[in-house]
């Protein structure tokens, strides 16, 4: 690596840093690169705009403080490639990329790779039957499928815009192909009465700074982990011809990206969170999304997978299960709709509730089951924090 | 039951018969009764006009096909091994396989060339190499390789009906092979490779003389639950690529068995087509079982360690499905 480009600076003049924040995104001929700071102090200037080639060892920012004197901890050699500190400042090297990237490359046969491609599998996390380990067309059998993210840290080159758009829209097309073509959907759909749960919620947010605020979102997801729980054939995988059962609720978020396409990252465990932590994990993951940044297990580990179309959205979303799945939850935008309550007609916050199920799996009767729970759940929603 | 002799005696008749431009030629083919015994009875039958004995120059009646040839007879010209007929390569290649080029289509060629190839009959290196590479090198030729009964009697005269040379390759240890023929056998395609067995695991593609080293394989590897696939190339210049691909599509890996020497051979240009043009379908690199690059060694073991052998070619079939 020879040059680096600031995609993007994190902090601003006059902030505090501390030793491990990340300062600043570059981008790199390999990937983007999180630049991390290795000291404590007060971000004084910025030397380098965004989107401008700058040669490794050029100081980007100028940081006084506490730290200022402590020298960059950098690990890597080249990382520590400081241009004449002034005695006061410290600047922020450009950073290396990681050692030996091409060790990455995966052994794996031209059709694995051809197949993996298609499939949005990353060959990474498959393991190789083949000779010496290679990863061959049988063992993607076995491996979860995913959409093809924009590669933030892919050891794999950075890549434009319009090349990550069109091989994400090719993967979105053909795992929907393929989920279309070997799993048999069958469609549910209910109404939900929200106006409890919109009523809870802005008690709760009442006393919240807007940043903390929850979201319905949050509600719903909660609501459908839980619903997960008490009707498990809706959480899992199809697997070598079989239900695998999934041991924990990993719900998969899909995220609409700017710019089109789509990726569905898991937020781990999502029956074991509060309401608050889900809000935070739900913001972060978005945040991350948008931004590419996700990890490899987030990828590819979603159990369930949960479409909210949200509030510009259409009223009802039949969706298309992602495999391995074997169901996608949809909900439609939140809409006050004419209700009858107690033989009165009343005008409550609905929401349009819709589950796609594998047929190989459940059939309606626990289809309506969980939809059932998960109206009866969104009823009490003190319970679900 | 007939023998593979006995498939392509009957060939030689059938044309003989039905064609009064068809002349057989070549060394002993007449009063001896061919040294392999494949035209006995046949200078009886049609008489020393049409079944000549000549001397002992492949390049002299090699030549004298292509004169026939030219002249608007069907010569069927035999050579006793592919050893020997290395002293006509220069008819074969720089006349009969060049003229219809050089002449802008005005001359064709219509001549047969058959010939023995192949060891395992102690034969020693001038009478026991597998040069059918060297011939489907050439552009101008056809060539081929009956490998069973069926395309012993079938493919000559479909040759003969070609305006071009074409080279028939009898490999010399199938003449004894023994099965049944049906008695309507007749004319065959010299186009298409042929699927011998169906398999799914892996496709094992041999011509000539190893189809039968290679189905016995298959057998071999069936009992270990393999299933392999077996393609006889059938004609090996042009090589029908389609039926190799559509193999290797639905099985994904390949063993090339092939009795010449590997580098150069025969097996390396199938490698080479697969490799360019299944890339994608591929599992695993192609394997090749091929002669040990020595001259054909005189000695039984030796020339049987030299030769590309069922459990060489079983080795090579778990070599590629290995994990």
């Amino acid at each position: 690596m020879d040059s680096g480009t600031i995609v993007e600076w994190r902090v601003h003049p006059g902030d505090t840093v501390h030793r491990g924040d990340i300062v600043a995104v570059v981008d790199t001929d390999k990937a983007d690169i999180d630049v991390e700071v290795f000291d404590d102090g007060v971000v004084e200037e910025l030397l380098v705009d965004p989107g401008v080639e700058v040669a490794v060892g050029t100081p980007l920012a100028r940081i006084t403080g506490a730290g200022a004197t402590v020298a960059p901890a950098a690990p890597a050699p080249q990382a520590a490639q400081v241009v004449e500190a002034p005695a006061e400042p410290t600047p922020v090297p450009v950073p290396s990329p990681r050692a030996g990237a091409d060790t990455d490359r995966v052994r794996a046969s031209p059709r694995a790779r051809r197949l993996a491609a298609a499939r949005g599998i990353d060959l990474h996390r498959v393991r190789g039957s083949g000779q010496r380990g290679a990863v061959v067309a049988a063992d993607l059998e076995r491996a979860p499928a995913e959409p093809v993210p924009a590669p933030a840290a892919g050891p794999s080159g950075r890549r434009s815009d319009a090349e990550r758009q069109a091989s994400m829209r090719r993967a979105i097309g053909e795992l929907m192909a393929r989920s279309k073509r070997e799993i048999p959907h069958y469609h549910l759909a209910t109404t939900v009465d929200l106006q409890t749960a919109v009523d809870w919620l802005s008690t709760v947010n009442g006393d919240r700074p807007v940043t903390e605020r929850l979201l319905p979102a949050a509600l719903l997801l909660k609501a459908v982990a839980l619903a997960a729980v008490e009707v498990p054939e809706v959480n899992g995988s199809w697997l070598d011809d079989g239900f695998q059962p999934a041991t924990a609720v990993h719900l998969g978020v899909a995220v609409a990206l700017r710019g089109g396409g789509l990726v569905a990252p898991a937020l781990h465990g999502a029956d074991t969170l509060t309401l608050d932590e889900l809000m935070a994990g739900l913001r972060d993951l978005v945040t991350r999304a948008r931004s590419g940044r996700l990890t490899g297990s987030e990828m590819a580990d979603p159990t369930l997978t949960v479409t909210n179309l949200g509030d510009q959205g259409a009223e009802e979303v039949l969706g298309v299960i992602y495999p391995p799945q074997v169901a996608l939850v949809g909900f439609g935008r939140i809409l006050e709709r004419p209700v009858a309550v107690d033989g009165m007609l009343a005008v409550h916050s609905t929401v349009r509730a819709s589950l796609a199920a594998d047929h190989r799996v459940t059939d309606g009767h626990e289809g309506s089951r969980f939809l059932a729970v998960l109206d009866r759940l969104l009823q009490t929603p003190e319970d679900l924090r | 039951m007939t023998t593979y002799r006995e498939a392509v005696r009957e060939a030689l008749r059938d044309a003989l018969a039905r064609d009064d431009r068809v002349f057989l030629m070549g060394e002993d083919v007449g009063a001896y009764g061919g040294c392999f015994a494949v035209s006995l009875g046949l200078l009886e039958e049609f008489g020393p006009e049409r079944i000549r004995d000549t001397p002992l120059s492949e390049s002299a009646f090699v030549g004298a096909g292509i004169g026939a040839a030219l002249a608007g007879m069907r010569p069927i010209v035999e050579i006793m091994t592919v050893n020997f007929s290395l002293l006509a390569l220069d008819q074969i290649v720089n006349t009969a396989a060049a003229l219809s080029h050089m002449s802008g289509g005005q001359f064709h060629v219509p001549l047969v060339i058959r010939m023995t190839t192949g060891a395992g009959r102690q034969l020693a290196a001038q009478h026991s190499h597998s040069l059918e590479g060297w011939y489907a090198h050439v552009p101008g030729l056809r060539v081929v390789a009956p490998a069973t009964l069926a395309d012993a009697r079938g493919m000559l005269w479909t040759a003969l009906e070609d305006p071009d040379p074409v080279i028939v390759f009898e490999h010399g240890s199938l003449y004894g092979l023994v099965g049944e023929l049906a008695p309507e056998a007749g004319p065959t395609d010299i186009d298409r490779a042929a699927v011998r067995r169906p398999g799914e695991d892996l496709t094992l593609i041999a011509y000539g003389g190893m189809v039968g080293k290679a189905l016995e394989a298959a057998d071999d590897l069936a009992d270990e639950g393999v299933s392999a696939e077996v393609v006889d190339l059938r004609t090996l210049r042009p090589l029908d690529t389609a039926t190799l691909l559509a193999s290797v599509g639905r099985t994904h890996r390949a063993v090339v068995v092939d009795e010449g020497w590997r580098t150069g051979s025969l097996a390396a240009e199938v490698s080479a087509r697969l490799s360019e043009d299944a890339f994608y379908e591929l599992d695993a690199p192609i394997a090749r079982v091929c002669s040990a690059e020595v001259p054909m060694p005189y000695a039984q073991h030796l020339e049987q360690a030299a030769l590309p052998q069922v459990p060489t070619i079983v080795t090579a079939a778990r070599g590629v499905l290995a994990g």
